[in-house]
Parts: structure tokens; C-alpha cells; sequence
């Protein structure tokens, strides 16, 4: 337990009436990188987000850090050292950038101050020159970079990371993967979601694959790509 | 009618007018970020002037009825949000309009239990009470003109505490995603209250600092809001800056409108903002 910064035990969560986890157990330990898998509609962001405290779960237990948080306030869970980039990005349109970065400026839980503003602006270059734009004058690229630029302001130790990469161009992709290695690096643990399997298992450490909203399969990168027949089956790659 | 009259028609208009900007930006706010449609926001500026003239009876200073309703109505306005408004974030305008309609007639019937039903006036202070000559037999009182700088201080400091303040940033972002403040670690619920309570306050304020000009009246209340919902619409809902310009316009519009159109003055601000409305329907300003 006192190694694990997030993990959930027999989640229960609805969408409206509909059933959508039936029992997740889902596990991240400090430093690690896990990726979440599953077709659209299997209860990813579902689970993510009743962990996050965004959908109060029906059933079950959340714990962060430890510390029971089940169906929590979601800035208690923020503030427990967990950072969010959802999908869809959600920047503040009406911010600019620089406000965009420093409105979530936080220390970690530990006090420490890793990340700043110019380490942010080091790590994403673009951003830099676009600090008093308004956060909706950013190409789709440059709007992910400010939402992860300003997941880590908060200095945090898990990185949640829902569909990073959907809609980018290739390369600028391929520039958001090198900053999730990068962050990996530094020793934040990331829960990664997104289509590009090859990629979130060049990345992480395990993977979980939802299938209607159960976890079907839990293992490790490499066990997981020496078995097409179960990529096939669960994921239609 | 000659330049000093015309001057001093548009002193009174910009007065009236910041004056409506102190109510309408606090509604304003609480609609654009919150969402919700405070009809009792007028009783608001009603139980500021109340308080002055209570308090400045009690203490025989306007200064320290100020202070002292400044404070209660920043405590009124965490309770209010604490019990009532904030059950009303998730609900539909009809519930929204119900309850704080409901809000209107307790605070209406307290003042009635608390005070009396009378009209009662409140002294200018004496500090501020003469008047600054323009011509021979025409002066403007230094009063107004005090009214129109302390709401110009109190709209400046409105603005630096939005645009330039993180507590500001928060505002502004959780008007445009809720959600995402919280999954920042921010207490959106927290940043609500203040708002809400802030809003409270200036509307108090208003009415507090308007006492010894408009004098204090049962249902005061009302017609402030149904004016200042129209500031609100007009600058466009959310729009603290829309919320200035629309009261300015309105103040100076329905000062002229009874001089020059007494028949009409009912209607002028009216048409003026079905005018605006038909110009932009969203009205003048978009967001905060």
C-alpha cells in the first residue's frame, strides 16, 4: 500500500443509468508507467474520472497516497499529487498562456518545486513564445503542450494522460510521446490512455485492458506485445 | 438649456450609472460563473442602504455604517451561498428564479419586522455635504461627485483583482471549465462562495453609499434589479466590462430621457436596450 499513489478496489461507476464499471481493480505505484486500454466505451475515462472523484462511484474503494478518498472532492485528489490532462484538453480559452500556467502553480506534496514556469517553458519551446497569447489562439498541438505544461506547474507525482495525442499531426505527436518519456524520466508515474498501442507499450511499464467495463488482462509491455491474438481480440488491432 | 445644466444632468447620468455598474457587475458575475439568476440581488442593494441608515443613526457616522454593513453583508453573502445558492449550481433556472424570487418577499418582510415600512433619509456626511459652484446660481454637490469616484476606485480594483490576481485567473477559468479548476487542485467551490459573497457586497455597498442621495424605501430593491438586469443583458451576461459600459449608457440615457422626454421617460432605457439587443443579441461584451 505505501508504495501505491493511486489505486482502486471493486469500482462500481454509472453513466446516468447505464452500468459502466463493473468492479475495477486498477493499481499504480509510484514512478510507474501504466497504460490503460480498451475500445472506445469500455470504461477508461470512466474509471478515470471516478478515481479522480469527477463520478462518484457506487461501489468500492479509491485510495491515493494512502489515504482513503473515495468519491472525494476532485481538487482534494489534485492536491494529493495527482495531475489530469483529459481528453479534450480543456485549456482556459479565455486565459492567456502564461495564466493558463501560472493559475495551477503548485507545490508538490513533498514541498518540492520542481517545476516552474521556465522549466516548463524549456520543456515546451513553443509555449515560450506564446506566453500572452489566449489559450484558444493555439494550434491543437500547442493547446496539449499547455495542458500538460500545466498539469506538471502542479509538481506532481502521477500524470494522468486521457487521449494526449488524439487529432495531433504525426509529428507533433511524436513531440508529445518524447515529453511523456521525458516525463517518466523525472520519475512521475503517468497512467496513459490512447489509440496508438505500440506506442503506450514503448512508454509503460503494465498495461490494463477494460473490456465492458472489467479488466481482462493485466500484465507487463513485453508479455503484452508478444500476444497479437489478445491485442486482436480486446483491442481490434 | 445651457452647458452647466447640461454638465451637470451629465455628472448625475455617469453617477447613476457607476452606481448601477457596482450592482449589475456582482449579478452579472454570479450569472456568467455560476450560472445563476439572482432576482434577490436587488434586495441586496435594499439591505445595504437599510444597514447605513441603521447604522449611521445608531453610530451618527456614514463612515462606520459602512464598515460595519460592508462586513455584515460579506457575512451575509458566504451564508446565503453556503445554504441556499449553492444547491442552486446544478438546478434549472425555473428553481433558480423561484428560490431567490422567494429570497425577495423574507428580506422584504425582515426589513419590515426589523426596521419599519417608513421612507427614511440619511444625512450626507458633513465632510462631503457642499457643493462645488458652475455658474452663478448653479452648483454640483461634492457628494456625487464622491459617489462617482469611489464606484470609478471600486470598478478599477474590480478589474486588477480579475485580470491581474490568480484568486482573478480562477474566476475567469472556472467560467469557461469548472471541472478542469478542480482537477487542478482548486477549490472551485471556495472561489464560488467568494464570488457570491462579493457580488453580496457590492450591491450592499451600492446601496449604502446611495442612502443620503436616493434616500431608503421599502421596495428599493426591486427597481434596481429590473434595471440592472437590463445593464447585465446588455453588456452581455459574464461581462464585468459589457456590465460598465451598458450601466453608463443607461444612466446617462434615462437622466436624459427625463428631461428631455419626460412623457417617455419609462420606456427610453428600454428601447435603448432592444436597440443594443437587435445590434448584438449576445450584447455588448462576450466573456469576463
Amino acid at each position: 500500500m505505501s508504495d501505491s499513489l493511486l489505486e482502486a478496489r471493486d469500482l462500481h461507476a454509472y453513466y446516468g443509468t447505464s452500468h459502466v464499471l463493473h468492479g475495477v481493480d486498477f493499481r499504480v505505484a509510484r514512478g510507474e508507467a501504466v497504460g490503460l486500454m480498451g475500445r472506445n466505451g469500455m470504461g477508461k475515462t470512466t474509471l478515470l474520472r471516478a478515481m479522480l472523484g469527477l463520478v462518484k462511484p457506487r461501489g468500492g474503494r479509491v485510495w491515493v497516497q494512502g489515504t482513503p478518498m473515495t468519491g472525494a472532492e476532485p481538487y482534494r485528489v489534485a492536491r494529493r499529487g495527482i495531475a489530469y490532462v483529459p481528453e479534450g484538453r480543456g485549456i482556459f480559452p479565455n486565459l492567456t498562456v502564461r495564466e493558463n500556467l501560472v493559475m495551477a502553480a503548485r507545490p508538490g506534496l513533498d514541498g518540492r518545486r520542481a517545476w516552474t514556469l521556465d522549466r516548463v517553458m524549456g520543456t515546451f519551446p513553443r509555449l515560450g513564445e506564446r506566453l500572452e497569447h489566449g489559450g484558444a489562439q493555439l494550434s491543437g498541438g500547442e493547446q496539449q503542450m499547455l495542458t500538460i505544461g500545466r498539469a506538471l506547474m502542479t509538481n506532481p507525482d502521477l500524470l494522468i494522460l486521457d487521449e494526449a495525442t488524439e487529432g495531433l499531426a504525426p509529428q507533433i505527436a511524436a513531440e508529445i510521446w518524447r515529453i511523456i518519456r521525458d516525463v517518466k524520466g523525472h520519475g512521475i508515474a503517468t497512467v496513459i490512455v490512447d489509440k496508438n498501442h505500440a506506442a503506450v507499450t514503448s512508454v509503460t511499464d503494465r498495461n490494463v485492458i477494460l473490456v465492458k467495463g472489467r479488466v481482462v488482462f493485466t500484465g507487463d509491455s513485453s508479455s503484452l506485445r508478444a500476444d497479437p491474438e489478445l491485442l486482436q481480440k480486446h483491442l481490434g488491432v | 438649456m445651457d452647458l452647466a445644466s447640461l454638465l451637470i444632468q451629465l455628472l448625475n447620468g455617469v453617477q447613476y450609472g457607476l452606481l448601477l455598474f457596482l450592482v449589475a457587475s456582482g449579478l452579472t458575475l454570479v450569472f456568467g460563473i455560476m450560472g445563476i439568476i439572482n432576482l434577490a440581488h436587488g434586495s441586496f442593494y435594499m439591505v445595504g442602504a437599510y444597514m447605513a441608515f441603521v447604522f449611521a443613526s445608531a453610530t451618527g457616522s456614514l463612515l462606520a455604517g459602512v464598515v460595519l454593513g460592508i462586513g455584515l453583508s460579506v457575512a451575509l453573502g458566504m451564508l446565503l451561498e453556503w445554504t441556499l445558492f449553492a444547491r442552486l449550481y446544478q438546478r434549472d433556472h425555473l428553481d433558480q428564479v423561484l428560490l431567490t424570487y422567494g429570497l425577495i418577499l423574507v428580506l422584504e418582510e425582515l426589513r419590515s419586522i426589523l426596521v419599519d415600512n417608513d421612507v427614511h433619509g440619511v444625512p450626507v456626511p458633513p465632510m462631503l455635504a457642499g457643493s462645488i459652484p458652475l455658474t452663478a446660481n448653479l452648483s454640483y454637490p461634492v457628494y456625487r461627485l464622491f459617489l462617482s469616484g469611489v464606484c470609478l476606485v471600486i470598478g478599477g480594483l474590480m478589474y486588477l483583482l480579475i485580470q491581474r490576481t490568480r484568486l482573478g485567473m480562477m474566476i475567469r477559468a472556472g467560467a469557461s471549465n469548472r471541472e478542469m479548476v478542480q482537477s487542478l487542485g482548486l477549490n472551485i467551490k471556495l472561489v464560488y462562495r467568494l464570488v457570491f459573497a462579493l457580488g453580496v457586497a457590492l450591491a450592499a455597498f451600492a446601496g449604502m453609499i446611495a442612502a443620503p442621495v436616493s434616500s431608503v424605501y421599502p421596495g428599493m430593491g426591486t427597481h434596481v434589479l429590473i434595471i440592472c438586469l437590463v445593464v447585465v443583458v446588455m453588456g452581455g451576461i459574464g461581462s464585468v466590462r459589457g456590465a460598465l459600459l451598458a450601466a453608463l449608457l443607461i444612466g446617462i440615457v434615462d437622466t436624459f430621457g427625463r428631461v428631455f422626454l419626460p412623457q417617455a421617460a419609462g420606456v427610453v432605457v428600454y428601447l435603448v436596450m432592444a436597440a443594443v439587443l437587435l445590434w448584438r443579441p449576445e450584447g455588448l461584451f462576450r466573456s469576463i
